[in-house]
């Protein structure tokens, strides 16, 4: 059995792995990309509208931070939140050294716009394609450096000590196969593993996501015992091609771009959803507005509204916004030159993840998170356009940092059980957490504590499963059980939600639960077998519609991009928290962590917001 | 086995790379009515014995008003065939793991409309690579000439502080733009024969990629220079005879001839090639 050895190994090779490779290369440490696609395939790399930082000297970071706080609906972390505006500013700048082909004001220097939510024009981007040139920038920097990449190699299990207490466990590794060629190896890392998987857009049939983005770190860390945060908060990007999910940027907004419903009204100002704002409306205020004027019958084709920008003229548009014209052409027929768009509020983004502190940490040693896929959190209930990339880069960083030894003293933001903590032990309508079939990730008892021994089970516990999953004879499809469990998400866990509905999806999700074991894969071959692999991702979709259905079920408040019908105010004497669910050894646990409105620097004024 | 045994055939024939007008298909498969379209889709897997000779299988596929040719293969494969082996991700052109061999050219299956195509649509893996499996081709050829270029910003000064940028005109940035929209599909240097034919020629995405750093003002001259060197050496820009085959087939529309024939001119003109 072949091992791979190195100081650090990030999982993903997308904005947060790219970032924290070289970063953590930066700090000494022998590191090596292990990723199931190319970097360049990464999802980062459809990122349109841009990076947030205040680089004027008129904006001050601290309003970045305050806009960033507003935004989540005092949801977010104060201490994650101001790390972040206070750094992204050289992490931009460092960018455009490192090459990025920012658009550029007349004098030279980074153009910015205005986003959603922002009080600046404090978004740097790249035409509308910021994160494809963001993503090729930091690659650059990655073969620059010469850190390894091992390319379409699959990560499937953590390789995690079993301790009893998750707070003892250390991760080792992983284990992996080859896509290309089937084999099962070990990664060993001397000193820290970086997840920087991504989002779980895949949970839901109608999204931007990529094919790619099932969301297997968290899924991967959840069941090693790292508890996952705020799963209930899936953002809806308001403005998406509505038959393929294909992303409309923002920045159409940011521009002047303007939405209509069928009677042509504008009616983010004429409805009142937004009256100062109006487009530029947070995301879930805009999702929302949408899905209320179709529900009212003012919708097209009792689907979508309109989206459009001819009024900034021809110009404008191919100078700024380019992308976006070939986008429309391509995946919906209309040329936004001549007519408006059609849109509808899709999954984007997934704003809870895997639980960490300002420096990546998890509560499992050696094991740490960036990006999407963590949840630090800087984004609470709703993140801001334009955060996202900015937030890859300013974690991404410190987790590269941390995970390659780098002294981080004593973090602001806790991460692990808490034993003080206020817990919940709901009447869910299906039995959360194990699937039956298959060796868990993790069976504690303190047996399995060094190095080689526990990747070699991790390795050996993968090999029975890929086995096992090869020789089916008959069985359900893993696209039927995927489309199940999309097919249920997308009914019941959209932008508007209902306890009646969230228990229903939680039904279906059990009975998909239940069908994983007939799992059949027809192609027994171990070349490329992306049937075996999308098989094995499956698993990972399942527990992470189970959290975000738990989550959904549990917030009994509408907060940001979570509304519940029976609950529309934010309540925030008893809803102020984030809610934690932990894996528990195959038996879920749902408890609350209280959020952090006080840093060292400020205190957040949990005000009403208003757009 | 799939409920898909009916529709599928394996055709003990090999791949018709190149080929503008694919052998006619059974009697069976019939002009469009607008319901479905026919694919006939390259199989070859080195260790299944029934597709360890490459053919073709043919799918019928329903199709909807937009599809694509990533939806009809998507279909192909969660409704009939599971096995079925293809390369995806974002579904929008960025990705750029999808460039096939579409009826005789290099496309990305995204970006390409069913309804566009000529029946039977003939999907094969991209030319001038060897075959993993159905249509995933080993990229490693392609990746390493993007590597010979060095591909990546390497400026001559060091930047200003950590919180300035350095300054790039308006215009500079127009001037690198397009090159900077590769997405690394791979399909010019498929579609190029020079390329095909020699393995030592750069090919027209790593010489885009050298051009994209050498136009950018930013790196400094000195370091221009040394682009220039390095993309006019004996297997870089000299080898391309303007066919244009990789501009055509460029699903970003880079005008990759266009940035070939300017290193070629600035080079001659640095006297760093005489005639």
């Amino acid at each position: 059995m072949a091992m791979y050895e190195h100081d650090v190994l990030v999982i993903g090779g997308g904005g947060a792995g790219l970032r924290a490779a070289v970063a953590a290369h930066e700090a000494g440490a022998d590191v090596a990309i292990v990723s199931k696609v190319h970097p360049v395939r990464s999802h980062t790399g459809a990122a349109e509208g841009g990076v947030n930082a205040a680089l004027h000297e008129d904006d001050p970071w601290e309003d970045h931070a305050y806009d960033t706080m507003k935004g989540s609906d005092f949801l977010a972390d104060a201490p994650a939140v101001d790390i972040f505006a206070r750094e992204i500013r050289e992490e931009v700048i460092q960018l455009e050294h490192w090459g990025m082909p920012f658009s550029r004001d007349d004098d030279g220097t980074v153009s910015q716009r205005p986003f959603g939510g922002l009080s600046f024009p404090r978004t740097a981007y790249a035409g509308a394609e910021t994160g494809h040139h963001m993503l090729h920038a930091m690659y650059q920097q990655v073969v620059k450096r010469g850190i390894d990449i091992y390319e379409e190699w699959y990560v499937t299990r953590l390789a995690v000590t079993d301790h009893d207490e998750v707070a003892d466990r250390q991760c080792h590794g992983f284990a992996a196969f080859d896509i290309a060629t089937g084999e099962v190896a070990g990664f060993r890392a001397r000193d820290g593993v970086v997840l920087a998987t991504g989002g779980a857009g895949q949970v839901f049939k109608h999204t931007t996501n990529a094919i790619a983005n099932t969301g297997d770190g968290a899924a991967m860390a959840y069941r090693a015992g790292v508890p996952l945060e705020d799963m209930e908060m899936i953002q809806f990007h308001p403005t998406t091609l509505p038959s393929t999910g294909v992303l409309i940027t923002e920045g159409v907004r940011g521009e002047g771009g303007r939405l209509f419903n069928s009677d042509g009204e504008r009616f983010m100002f004429e409805r009142g959803y937004a009256v100062e704002d109006g487009e530029l409306a947070s995301r879930d205020v805009v999702s929302r507005a949408e899905l209320t004027e179709v529900a009212e019958g003012r919708g097209v084709d009792d689907d979508h509204v309109y989206l459009d920008m001819r009024h900034l003229g021809e110009e404008r548009i191919m100078d700024r916004l380019e992308n976006i014209v070939h986008l429309a052409q391509d995946f919906e027929g209309v040329d936004p030159l001549e007519e408006p768009m059609p849109v509808k509020p899709g999954a984007h983004y997934t704003m809870g993840g895997i639980e960490i502190n300002e420096w990546g940490e998890t509560v499992i040693d050696g094991l740490y998170a960036a990006g999407e896929c963590g949840c630090v959190s800087m984004h609470g209930a709703n993140r801001l356009g334009g955060n996202s990339l900015a937030e890859l880069l300013v974690f991404g960083a410190r987790a590269g940092r941390a995970a390659a030894g780098e002294d981080v003293g004593t973090p602001e933001i806790q991460v692990g059980p808490d034993p003080d903590a206020e817990r919940e032990d709901p009447d869910w309508p299906i039995e959360p957490g194990e699937i039956s079939g298959g060796p868990p990730d993790v069976t504690p008892n303190d047996a399995l504590v060094d190095p080689v021994p526990v990747i070699n089970s991790a390795v050996e516990a993968e090999t029975e499963r890929i086995d096992s999953l090869l020789v089916t004879e008959d069985g359900v499809s893993q696209a039927a059980i995927r489309s199940r469990v999309q097919d249920a998400m997308g009914e019941h866990l959209n932008v508007f939600r209902e306890k009646s509905g969230i228990e229903t999806a939680l039904k279906e999700i059990g009975a998909a639960k239940r069908e994983l074991p007939n799992l059949h894969v027809t192609d027994t071959s171990r070349t490329f077998n992306t049937e075996l692999q999308h098989a094995l991702e499956t698993r990972n979709l399942i527990d992470l519609a189970e959290a975000i259905a738990f989550g959904a079920l549990a917030r009994e408040e509408s907060r940001g991009a979570h509304w519940r019908k029976a609950h529309q105010e934010r309540k925030d004497e008893e809803w102020r928290k984030h809610t934690m669910l932990s894996w528990n050894d195959g038996d879920p646990e749902m408890w609350y962590r209280p959020n952090i409105l006080e840093s060292e620097i400020q205190e957040y004024d949990p005000t009403e917001r208003s757009y | 086995m799939s409920d898909s045994d009916a529709d599928r055939t394996i055709r003990p024939e090999t791949s018709g790379l190149n080929s503008e007008d694919p052998e006619e298909p059974e009697s069976d498969v019939t002009e469009s009515t607008g319901e479905t379209v026919t694919l006939r889709i390259f199989r070859y897997d080195p260790e299944v014995e029934s597709k360890q000779d490459a053919g073709f299988d043919t799918f019928r596929i329903p199709t909807h008003e937009g599809m694509t040719i990533l939806d009809a293969l998507i279909e192909a494969r969660d409704e009939q065939d599971p096995s079925l082996t293809f390369r995806h991700s974002c579904r929008q052109g960025v990705c750029g793991s999808d460039a096939l061999f579409i009826n005789g050219s290099q496309r990305l299956g995204c970006k390409t409309q069913v309804s566009e195509l000529k029946e039977p649509i003939q999907i094969e893996p991209l030319p001038h690579h060897p075959v993993v499996k159905d249509l995933v081709v080993d990229m490693d050829s392609f990746y390493e000439r993007m590597r010979a270029v060095e591909p990546y910003f390497d400026p001559d000064d060091p930047p200003p502080d950590e919180l300035t940028e350095r300054y790039q005109s308006r215009e500079n940035r127009e001037d690198v733009k397009l090159s900077t929209r590769c997405i690394w599909c791979g399909a010019c240097t498929s579609s190029c024969t020079i390329a095909s034919n020699e393995d030592v020629y750069l090919g027209p995405a790593a010489i885009n990629k050298g051009y994209r750093f050498y136009a950018d003002e930013r790196e400094g001259e000195d370091r221009a220079e040394e682009r220039l060197e390095i993309l006019q050496e004996h297997d870089g820009v000299w080898r391309c005879q303007t066919q244009f085959s990789c501009t055509n087939v460029c699903p970003q529309d880079i005008p990759l001839t266009e940035h070939i024939q300017q290193i070629k001119r600035d080079a001659t003109k640095a006297d760093l090639r005489f005639w």
